[in-house]
């Protein structure tokens, strides 16, 4: 960690009775694109928001750009730009007049034109801002979060609830600021997200970090070293497979069988030679190093997705 | 300054385009205007005059309304904490209603003088000066108290019904409706606390006695110290985020604004002369009592 642009140290955000987050500690290097994958409810939006300075923290230190978001709140906006959640803008106001507005805000700005250019606005610039889709409102969240040219950028779920196709325009647009070198700090629940843009990810359940890493480290820190996803001819039994040399755990979906192992060609050795004698066949087989959700699952006991 | 500007510009070209805004800044006060020039008046200048006050009393005092309604309705969905994430301040995001509320409101007075003018034909409304002075400081009073509303409401529902409740008290009680000499006597004394009933008195004596803006300096100060207490105090309170909770105390802070017109209304209670002069005014105009309106006027059911 030479030097990190963001760091955070125990942070607790409490709300009333419940522990939102606890005890949070991450650091964040320059051009980097950090990513905070767990489900709803993990305190990652809590955590972000008290690095954007719109919630005050119980305890812990947070540096963002060198700042205390509590101590230099109007220095700390100068700095960063973010997309929020749970937010929306006057009905009314043309997508235009919104950057417009929010760029006459910053001493620091980017070109309006360059930024509706940039985010396939052009078209939308005099539509309201209820005339749009859900894409074109988070595409606008994203222009306006630039709209000061800001050091750390911080995206709270930029996919969620959108559809697919839309989803691969936000990535696109996320994978371009990566290139540009910006620092960003992304929340989500969706694995592909975190494997795709991240450079390195901190996987947080209940409010807690707990494995920190890129993607491949932590896909390497499981102690599954693959997966092997096959079909049959006929059922087998989940407990039999399961017992296999070298399996560790199977599970059976929509009649694939999925096969944690340790060791991989001794269980693929093992899996024909069960087969074979319970006069079974193999229909397909697929081998694959496990992904972020094995590993989420493996640390949590529990789906992504629940 | 450059900020709240900004957001005054943004939110006044935002509220023209909102049609319930311009119903009732701008049909609501019409109706009024000709209601209390055709039939109160009947057309005859001099009481048009008198009703005048009542009248643009009315449109100013609606400021509250639409600004608490627009402040709890971001707050709900969100849209103050867009703002928030930039280096916008709570002061200046409630400057900025008041700057707004000001240029909003204004050329419904200017119109309504204009339409006095040249529908009724009066030409003389008295002090100019202090008609515009009265109209600016009373509108930054009741956009003040539409951001104390906000302050201490946590639903769109509450706000509506504290609004219901404020306007009713806002023009029953201040000889807005009812001239406050025809008031009962218990009201008459009630009237004497009301913002509202010094705006009414005030506009009053600026076009019929041409009271000057010096004559007016209780009225005035009043109207503009409760403004100042009222932004310091919403400041204080100020809620960005729609779950954040009021502090117990806040209410109180929020009741204390109408600290100045206690004692104004005290003071006019023991030693005042508004009370006397508002019947004379009535006295003198030439018209007969059935030219004053009637106390069952139809309240405004505003629900923007």
């Amino acid at each position: 960690m030479a030097n990190p642009i963001l760091q955070v140290e125990n942070l607790v955000k409490r709300y009333g009775d419940v522990e939102a987050v606890r005890g949070v500690s991450f650091s964040v290097e320059e051009g980097e694109v950090f990513g905070l994958l767990g489900p709803n409810g993990a305190g990652k939006t809590s955590t972000v928001e008290v690095l954007e300075g719109l919630r005050v923290p119980d305890s812990g230190r947070i540096s963002v750009c060198g700042l205390d978001p509590q101590k230099n709140a109007i220095a700390l906006k100068n700095e960063i730009g973010a997309t929020l959640q749970a937010t929306s803008l006057p009905d009314k106001l043309r997508v235009g007049e919104a950057i417009r507005l929010f760029a006459g805000f910053y001493k620091r700005t980017r070109n309006v034109d360059d930024l509706l250019e940039r985010f396939g606005l052009e078209e939308k610039r005099n539509a309201f801002y209820n005339q749009l889709s859900g894409g074109q409102k988070q595409r606008l969240a994203l222009a306006m979060a630039l709209v000061n040219d800001p050091r750390v950028l911080f995206f709270d779920e930029p996919t969620a609830g959108l559809d697919p196709q839309v989803r691969r325009e936000i990535y696109d647009i996320i994978e371009e600021l990566k290139r540009e070198k910006k620092t960003i700090v992304l929340t989500t629940h969706y694995i592909e997200e975190a494997e795709k843009l991240c450079d390195r990810v901190a996987i947080v359940d209940h409010g807690k970090v707990i494995a920190t890493g890129t993607p491949r480290e932590l896909k390497q820190r499981s102690e599954h070293t693959s997966r092997i996803e096959a079909r049959f001819a006929k059922p087998a039994s989940k407990e039999t497979l399961k017992g296999l040399d070298g399996v560790v755990d199977a599970r059976e979906v929509d009649g694939e069988y999925v096969l944690h192992c340790q060791k991989t060609a001794p269980a693929i050795v093992a899996l024909v030679k069960h087969l074979e004698a319970e006069n079974n066949e193999l229909v397909s087989l697929e081998i694959s190093t496990p992904s972020l959700e094995d590993v989420f699952i493996e640390l949590t006991g529990r789906r992504l997705r629940d | 300054m450059k900020i709240i500007l900004t957001l005054a510009a943004m939110r006044i070209r935002i509220t023209l385009r909102n049609k319930a805004f311009l119903f009732f800044s701008l049909v609501m006060p019409m109706a009024f205007f000709f209601l209390y020039g055709s039939v109160f008046a009947k057309g005859n200048p001099i009481v048009v005059r008198y009703l005048l006050g009542p009248v643009i009393a009315m449109s100013v005092m609606g400021t509250f309304w639409g600004l608490s309604a627009q402040i709890v309705t971001w707050r709900e969905q969100g849209i103050l904490r867009r703002f928030r994430l930039a280096p916008v301040s709570a002061l200046s995001m409630i400057s900025s209603s008041i700057m707004a509320n000001l240029l909003l409101i204004l050329p419904t007075v200017i119109l309504e003088l204009f339409l006095a003018r040249f529908i009724y034909h009066v030409t003389n409304f008295g002090n100019v000066l202090s008609v515009f002075v009265l109209a600016l400081s009373g509108i930054a009073a009741f956009a003040s108290l539409g951001l104390i509303v906000a302050s201490v409401t946590n639903t769109m529902q509450e706000t509506q019904i504290i609004n219901q409740l404020l306007w009713f008290a806002l023009i029953f009680v201040s000889g807005a409706t009812v001239p406050v000499p025809d008031l009962p006597k218990v009201a008459q004394h009630v009237a004497l606390f009301l913002p509202a009933t010094y705006l009414v008195s005030g506009l009053q004596r600026a076009m019929v006695d041409r009271a000057s803006i010096f004559a007016l300096v209780p009225e005035i100060g009043c109207l503009l110290i409760w403004a100042g207490l009222a932004i310091f105090i919403s400041s204080q309170l100020f809620r960005w985020e729609p779950e954040a909770k009021l502090p117990r105390n806040a209410k109180l802070w929020a009741a204390s604004t109408i600290l100045p017109f206690v004692l104004l209304g005290i003071w006019e209670n023991h030693n005042g002369k508004l009370l006397a002069r508002a019947a004379s005014m009535m006295e003198e105009r030439p018209a007969d009592k059935t030219a004053a309106p009637e106390p069952g006027t139809p309240p405004p059911a505003k629900n923007p």
